[in-house]
C-alpha cells in the first residue's frame, strides 16, 4: 500500500528486530530477581536481532512496571537514553500499546532504537489473585472490596455475566477458548502448562473461581520477563531476523469507561468498541485479512467479547464461532492464542502474546499457522484503556 | 426497606471502606451510616453520577449535590464467588455480589451482596431492597448498603 509520508501513521514505518524471554516460571519459582529477570529478557532479544545492546536508546513498557527504564540504561550500559515511556493503565491493557509508543517515539525521531517489554515477578511482590493486607480501601475499591469484590477475577465476572446475558452466549464458547490454549501449549516446551493438557472433563471437574469461570477460565500467576526491540523501517533488513512490521495500533476506550464502581454506559464490553476500528484504520485492513489472533486472557469471558468487537463474529454467533476446532492451528478458521498465552504458556501480563505473534509472521511457532502474513494482537480485555496491534510480512507491509 | 442493623453477610477483617484523602465520597459513606443512601446529582442539568466525582459530566458544573435516594433497585449483574482472594474468606465458602441498578437515579449502579442463601439462583433484572449493615466497632466504623429480593 503506497501512502503519503506525511501520513500520520504507524503503518510499516518500524520493524520488530529481535525478540527474547526468560525462562518462564510459576509465581514464585523464579531463581532470579525481577530485574534481573528484565535484563536476561532484554540481552536475549538483542542476540536474537544481532546487535550491540549498547545501541538501545529507548525503553516503553506498561502497567508501572518496576524495571525502570534509567535503572536499565545504566546496568546495560547503553549510550544514552532518549526515550522512556510508561503506558497508564494496569492489568494488561498496555501490552500493545507499550510497542505503540516505543514505535512512535521511533516515528517521531526522538529514538532509534526501542526495547518495549515486560518483567513480572508475582512470587517476589505479590500475586495479583490475593488481596490480604489492606486495612482500608477508598477510591473504587471502596464500593467493591468490602462486599468480596476484591481481586480481577470477582471484578470481571459480573461485566461477563452480563455479556452472557445479552447475547445469549454460553459458557462452552469460554471453554474453547481455554482448551484451545491448553492445546497449543501441548508443543510449546516454554509453556508452564506443557506436559499438562485439558479437556472438556477435565475443565469441567474444575473448582468455580467465581461464576460464571471456572479454575481454566482464568489466568495464571507467573514470574518471567519478556522483550523486543524496534527499529525503524530503513533499518529493518539490517539485522538477523526476518524483519515484522508494525502494520497499526490503537488505545483507549470508549465513552465513560472508567465510570467507578461498574458505572461504565456499555457495561457489558471488552473496551475494544472505539479501538478496534482505529487499529483497522491505521493497518488499511478488514477482520478477514487477519490470519491469526493473539487475544489477552485474563479471564476467557474477555476474549469472547473482544473478539467480537474486533469484528471476527457478531455476538448473536458466539457459539457456533467458539468451537475449539475453529481455534487451532494450523487451519482452523481463526487460530487463537497459539503460544498457550496468559492460560497456558505464561502470564507474561500478555507480552509473551506479542512475542508470539512476531513468531508467527516469521513462521517459527511450535503451532505455525498457514495464513501468516497479518497477525493481531489484543491486549486486556475489559480495562481500560486498553490496547491491539497489527503485525506483518513485509509482503503487506 | 429495612433499617438498624444486621448481620454482617460477609466475615470480618475485610477492607474497611473510607473517603478518599481529598473527601471525595465522605458524604456517601457519613450517610450511609445513618441508614440514608446518597447520589450525586447536578444541581445544573439535573445528571444523575455515580461514582462519585468533582465535576459532572455532562454540563461541567463543579461540586455536584449529593440527593438521598430510595435503595430500591434491579439486578444488572450478579456473581457467585467461590475462591477466597482475601485471608478473612479462607473457609468461608460462597457468596453473592450483585451490581444494581436504580431506575430512580439515572440507573447508576452500584455494587453490594444479595443476602440470604448463597446458593440461591440469581436473575437478572430482578426486583430488590437495599439493607444497611451496620460496623459500629469497627475501626474507623462504616456501614455497608446490601440488598435483598423484594
Amino acid at each position: 500500500m503506497t501512502r503519503s509520508r506525511t501520513e500520520r501513521t504507524l503503518r510499516g514505518r518500524v520493524a520488530v528486530i529481535g525478540i527474547g524471554e526468560t525462562d518462564y516460571y510459576r509465581h514464585g519459582a523464579s531463581p532470579d530477581a525481577e530485574f534481573k529477570l528484565a535484563l536476561k529478557a532484554i540481552l536475549a532479544a538483542c542476540a536474537d536481532a544481532g546487535i550491540d545492546p549498547r545501541g538501545i536508546d529507548g525503553f516503553a513498557s506498561y502497567s508501572d512496571d518496576r524495571s525502570e527504564a534509567s535503572r536499565l540504561a545504566a546496568a546495560l550500559g547503553i549510550h544514552r537514553l532518549r526515550s522512556a515511556t510508561m503506558q497508564w493503565g494496569g492489568g494488561g491493557g498496555g501490552c500493545c500499546a507499550a510497542v505503540a509508543n516505543g514505535a512512535a517515539a521511533i516515528v517521531a525521531g526522538l529514538a532509534d532504537c526501542v526495547v518495549v517489554f515486560r518483567a513480572l515477578a508475582q512470587g517476589q511482590y505479590g500475586r495479583f489473585g490475593q488481596t490480604t493486607g489492606l486495612d482500608t480501601v477508598s477510591g473504587e475499591r471502596a464500593y467493591l472490596m468490602p462486599y468480596g469484590v476484591l481481586a480481577p477475577p470477582q471484578r470481571f465476572a459480573m461485566r461477563v455475566q452480563r455479556y452472557m446475558h445479552e447475547h445469549g452466549v454460553r459458557r462452552a464458547a469460554l471453554r474453547a477458548i481455554a482448551l484451545a490454549s491448553y492445546h497449543h501449549a501441548q508443543s510449546n516446551p516454554r509453556a508452564v502448562m506443557y506436559g499438562k493438557p485439558l479437556d472438556e472433563a477435565k475443565y469441567e471437574a474444575s473448582r468455580w473461581i467465581v461464576e460464571p469461570f471456572h479454575l481454566y477460565d482464568c489466568c495464571m500467576e507467573n514470574d518471567g520477563a519478556a522483550a523486543l526491540v524496534l527499529v525503524s523501517e530503513e533499518r529493518a533488513k539490517d539485522f538477523r531476523q526476518k524483519p515484522v512490521y508494525v502494520l497499526g495500533a490503537a488505545v483507549g476506550s470508549g465513552h465513560r469507561t472508567a465510570a467507578t464502581a461498574h458505572n461504565s454506559p456499555r457495561y457489558a464490553s471488552a473496551s475494544f468498541e472505539t479501538v478496534a476500528p482505529d487499529l483497522y484504520r491505521m493497518a488499511g485492513l478488514a477482520p478477514s485479512d487477519v490470519g491469526v489472533v493473539q487475544a489477552y486472557e485474563n479471564f476467557t469471558g474477555g476474549v469472547v467479547m473482544a473478539l467480537a468487537e474486533h469484528g471476527f463474529f457478531k455476538p448473536e454467533e458466539t457459539n457456533d464461532f467458539l468451537k475449539l476446532e475453529n481455534l487451532i492451528a494450523p487451519s482452523g478458521r481463526l487460530p487463537l492464542n497459539t503460544s498457550g498465552g496468559n492460560l497456558a504458556e505464561c502470564y507474561m501480563h500478555g507480552f509473551e502474546l506479542v512475542l508470539e505473534a512476531v513468531r508467527q509472521i516469521r513462521g517459527t511457532s511450535t503451532n505455525q499457522v498457514v495464513r501468516n502474513d497479518v497477525a493481531m494482537v489484543i491486549g486486556g480485555p475489559m480495562v481500560t484503556p486498553v490496547s491491539n496491534l497489527l503485525l506483518g510480512s513485509e509482503a503487506v507491509q | 426497606m429495612s433499617s438498624g442493623t444486621y448481620p454482617s453477610y460477609l466475615p470480618r477483617g475485610l477492607p474497611i471502606p473510607v473517603a478518599e484523602p481529598d473527601d471525595l465520597s465522605a458524604p456517601y459513606w457519613l450517610a450511609l451510616r445513618q441508614n440514608k443512601l446518597l447520589v450525586q446529582r447536578c444541581a445544573h442539568c439535573q445528571t444523575w453520577q455515580f461514582g462519585p466525582e468533582w465535576l459532572c459530566h455532562h454540563c461541567h458544573a463543579f461540586d455536584p449535590a449529593w440527593v438521598e435516594v430510595q435503595p430500591r433497585g434491579r439486578v444488572f449483574s450478579w456473581e457467585r464467588a467461590w475462591h477466597p482472594s482475601h485471608k478473612s474468606l479462607e473457609g468461608h465458602g460462597p457468596y453473592v455480589a450483585v451490581l444494581v441498578e436504580l431506575p430512580q437515579a439515572g440507573f447508576v449502579r452500584m455494587v453490594g451482596n444479595l443476602l440470604g442463601d448463597p446458593m440461591q439462583a440469581v436473575t437478572i433484572g430482578a426486583e430488590v431492597e437495599g439493607v444497611f449493615e451496620h460496623h459500629p466497632d469497627s475501626e474507623p466504623p462504616y456501614s455497608l448498603l446490601q440488598w435483598r429480593l423484594r
